[in-house]
């Protein structure tokens, strides 16, 4: 099937599903033997603009329970959309097996060629081989796990009401971005495996054996209460910062079936969890890719130059980074960020500089540019990405600096650093902070119930840099909780010292009464 | 590689979503119907549009974080150097971080297309009283699934039933499986002889209880049955009563058709099953058509009492007032001939009032007439004296056409017993 090399893939810029599966066939080869991805095997979904409106309100997910939420930002994007204030993506790719990219039907045959290498290539190399996609994401069953949520949702409606349901839903969807497991749990092990492990431990006791040990003093015995305590934060397995799963697990009054939704919201919002910390690295990685393929298949002369000036001219925008006093500034594009860190790199593999001998001495010159990127993109995310490939060459092409915004010093806002030999670092260190996940969800953990007493709920607030929860959304996502909880929730501010700032406090209001 | 086409998929997928977001914004949509209707021309009103709602109760909550130090990096320096100090309030400081807290916004604002701007629109509207419930006797009737028959159109042949009795037959029957029969051959081809006769004899009579047992016989057919069941429908009339004599004004013409517009876009979108009559009168009255009705110019004197006589002449012939619930709505400038009003007075109250549910009138004025002192007209002294009599009967003024919108909502809201506050 595959087209010869030098006949041209389309003309002008009508496409029919011959041209998109010609399409497709001539990137895979370069993408294969050129440039040695690894990716699912593709479904591409032609769409109109209005699915692509219903695919936005979803998440960009092919099915999705119902959910009210899910209109309103339908009809947000619809109204911006209709008044032309905002386009539509080109298009939208799923994490899953096959990979699944929509296209748009009124996109020319350039640009779906732009959309099938970004999308289907790109993306895709990247869903299957990036680590944090791999450890939290299961790609073949995502799609099935979607389809069986959607019907038991609704079957959950049927049988239970449609309020009660909502209001679950509506509680679980406030503390999605508190429902995530942020490290990987342990495995939970055989018994031949502990077996193993209990007579390594034995042997390891035996062979370290030191009588001297028991004549160390202990320190004073723990009072009865504080074991109680203790034991009591390990049975629950606290402290807990994933708060739908200690939630589903634990709280005290839902029905099975509340659990099973609260799960749900649970387990989507984990499969979402790499997409927020892999937006530059995914991205760069895509127009890095369909940027290699599309001149390639210029080169071979398979798409005519008119062809390649229209990508080209498609292609800046998206990599277009305004500077922080343009009007159209709103932070970093990843896009552009992504692509010019994934150039810099070529870059300093093929053809480096002193300062990159010195800066990068791992991969300066190695000449394989392929063998780099791969790896890269296995094996880093935005934060890891930033902090260790920011090359200076680029912070100073960029133009970059380092503001420091300290409300109590009246005077203004201090500069920082600034793209030279003295802010190179601390001005990646910044940057790669701002992507950091750690950093941009606040650290919220349940510490302790209290089972003896009112079984209030006891949640705290890690405070960093003085930024507090924003008082009135933190006292309507705690109703929530507490609507789940059942009992008073506190949850408490704390700075690093100990003290505590503020706390809020909420009763759970009657819900719906579940048949 | 696959390529699939959904295009052809059923549009709409969101439409659930959206109901129910409507559904649960309703109270507040309502309102912004409401406030968005007010400005704009009837037939702008029905067209849809968008309205924008306060995001209260509609927003969904994440804990987020504000106040407190904060670290930016930012591109495109031009000329700051490290350890310069940047006056906060003053251009040249991009707002990088405030986006993310974005959904600064008060109000969500969103279209609604024509359908739902129109019920929700006349949600809280109704017809009072639709007593009677005289329900018309060739109604319309509706079809409902009623389990399964043995006769019917192939169209409505329940395949999954017709199967799995099939199934049941054959295993009660034991029809031998096509498997057991082919491995039967299969030994056939390669046994020994002594054991030929024995595998035939068995094969044939096998073979023979396959072809009596057919694999679905017309006693499995099963069809889908439907039943009709009848639905049920209040029988309602509205008379429209306008007067379009010489003493209306342009204005007041107007605001009557626009009044009587709304009524109709009420009527027909909420009852499919009221016959509205138009009638307009000068001093003779004529029954026209709707087109007519709201398009056509007329003028001439004033006699009331004409337009109650067309009614009532039009109520005895084609609806029977054991059968029908009858409403009307009038609007007048107010004037008649004073000596109609004595008939006008007799015609009411003895021949339309006892047999109509609901019967309002309003007044249409010049702007500012509407003065307190000013002497009321004829019609409304006329009215107010039945309606201290205790007749079903309603009565607004409108001056101006910002008026219209309240007023009718005012006449036709939903409420649980006929309204007897002042007007």
């Amino acid at each position: 099937m595959t087209t010869s090399s030098g006949e041209r893939l389309y003309d002008g810029a009508d496409w029919d599903f011959s041209t998109v599966q010609r399409i497709h066939d001539a990137c895979e080869e370069i993408a294969q033997s050129e440039l040695g991805l690894d990716t699912y095997p593709n479904q591409i979904e032609v769409i109109t603009a209005e699915q692509m409106l219903d695919a936005y309100s979803s998440v960009g997910m092919p099915l999705y329970y119902k959910h009210w939420s899910f209109g309103k930002h339908f009809a947000h994007h619809e109204t911006l959309y209709r008044k032309g204030l905002k386009g539509l993506a080109y298009e939208i790719v799923i994490n899953s097996s096959p990979c699944i990219s929509y296209l748009m039907e009124e996109n020319t045959a350039t640009m779906q060629t732009l959309v099938i290498a970004h999308a289907a290539f790109g993306h895709n190399h990247f869903f299957k081989n990036n680590y944090v996609f791999k450890q939290w994401t299961d790609a073949v069953g995502i799609l099935d796990y979607l389809d069986f949520a959607k019907r038991y949702v609704a079957q959950c409606e049927e049988r239970h009401g449609r309020l009660a349901v909502e209001q679950t839903l509506d509680a679980a969807h406030a503390l999605m971005s508190q429902g995530v497991d942020r490290y990987p749990g342990k495995k939970t092990l055989d018994l031949r495996a502990e077996e193993q492990r209990a007579r390594d431990r034995r042997s390891s006791e035996e062979s370290a054996f030191n009588d001297l040990w028991r004549t160390i003093p202990a320190g004073p015995l723990k009072s009865e209460s504080e074991l109680g305590a203790q034991r009591r934060r390990a049975l629950l397995g606290l402290p807990q910062e994933n708060l739908l799963y200690f939630l589903e697990k634990s709280a005290p009054r839902l029905h099975s079936w509340q659990r099973e939704l609260v799960r749900i919201v649970r387990l989507i919002a984990q499969y979402f969890y790499p997409q927020g910390q892999t937006k530059v690295i995914n991205e760069g990685t895509a127009t890095y890719v369909h940027y290699r393929i599309m001149t390639r298949l210029h080169e071979q002369g398979r798409i005519t130059d008119g062809n390649f000036l229209e990508f080209l001219q498609s292609h800046t925008n998206v990599v277009f980074q305004p500077d922080f006093d343009d009007p159209r500034f709103s932070g970093f594009n990843p896009y552009a960020l992504g692509f010019a860190m994934m150039q810099d790199i070529e870059r300093i593999v093929t053809d480096p500089e002193e300062e990159d001998l010195e800066w990068f001495p791992d991969i300066a010159g190695t000449k394989d540019v392929m063998v780099v990127l791969r790896h890269i993109w296995a094996n880093y995310r935005d934060e890891s990405f930033v902090s260790q490939f920011l090359s200076p060459r680029l912070m100073r092409r960029m133009r970059m600096f380092h503001l420091h915004d300290d409300p109590g010093e009246s005077a203004g806002v201090r500069v920082d650093a600034i793209h030279n030999e003295r802010g190179y670092r601390r001005v990646r260190r910044e940057l790669s902070r701002q992507y950091d996940v750690g950093s941009i969800d606040p650290n919220i953990e349940i510490v302790d119930v209290d089972l003896a007493g009112d079984r209030r709920l006891l949640l705290r607030h890690a405070v960093v840099n003085g930024a507090l929860l924003q008082e009135r959304d933190a006292k309507l996502v705690l109703q929530h909780l507490a609507a789940l909880w059942s009992y008073d929730v506190s949850l408490q501010e704390i700075d690093s010292s100990g003290a505590v700032l503020k706390e809020h406090v909420a009763s759970p209001r009657k819900m719906v009464a579940a048949a | 590689m696959y390529i699939v086409d959904r295009r052809l998929n059923p549009s709409n997928k969101s439409l659930e979503n959206r109901q129910r977001f409507l559904r649960r914004a309703k109270a507040l949509i309502q309102g912004a119907v409401k406030k968005s209707s007010e400005g704009r021309d009837i037939k702008d009103v029905l067209e849809g549009g968008e309205v924008s709602i306060p995001l209260d109760g509609m927003n969904e909550p994440r804990f987020h974080r504000e106040g407190g130090t904060r670290d930016l990096v930012l591109p495109g320096n031009k000329k700051f150097e490290e350890g310069d100090i940047l006056p906060r309030s003053g251009g040249g400081r991009g707002r990088g971080s405030d986006a993310g807290q974005g959904d600064g916004e008060d109000a969500f604002r969103f279209v609604l297309s024509r359908d739902e701007f129109v019920d929700l629109f006349l949600d809280d509207l109704e017809l009072p009283d639709l007593a009677k419930r005289k329900f018309a006797e060739t109604q319309t009737e509706g079809l409902r699934r009623a389990g399964y028959t043995t006769s019917g159109s192939p169209a409505n042949i329940s395949i999954s039933r017709t199967v799995r009795l099939a199934a049941a037959r054959r295993v009660a029957l034991r029809r031998p499986r096509s498997e057991t029969i082919a491995q039967l051959e299969a030994e056939l081809a390669e046994c020994p002889d002594e054991r030929r006769a024995e595998i035939l004899a068995e094969l044939e009579a096998l073979k023979s209880k396959f072809r009596r047992i057919p694999y679905i016989d017309p006693i499995d057919i099963r069809y889908r049955r439907f039943e009709t069941t009848p639905k049920p429908v209040a029988q309602a009339v509205m008379f429209c009563l306008m007067d379009v004599s010489g003493s209306m004004s342009e204005h007041m013409k107007d605001l009557a058709k626009r009044f009587y517009m709304l009524l109709y876009v009420f009527l027909t979108r909420r009852y499919r099953y009221v016959a509205i009559v138009f009638i307009r009168h000068t001093d003779r009255a004529e029954e026209v058509d709707e087109d007519t009705f709201f398009h056509d110019p007329a003028s001439g004197g004033t006699l009331v009492s004409s337009a109650l006589e067309a009614m009532h002449e039009i109520v005895r012939t084609r609806y029977r007032p054991a059968d029908w619930n009858i409403y009307a709505a009038q609007a007048s400038d107010g004037d008649n001939s004073y000596s109609d009003g004595e008939l006008t007075g007799r015609l009411l109250s003895e021949l339309i009032l006892p047999v109509t549910q609901f019967f309002a009138y309003l007044e249409v004025g010049e702007p500012g007439a509407n003065m307190p002192g000013a002497s009321e007209s004829a019609l409304w002294t006329l009215y107010q004296t039945l309606r201290s009599e205790g007749a079903p009967l309603s009565m607004r003024k409108v001056t101006q056409r910002s008026e219209i919108f309240p007023v009718f909502h005012d006449l036709f809201h939903r409420r649980n017993k006929r309204e007897t506050a002042a007007p």
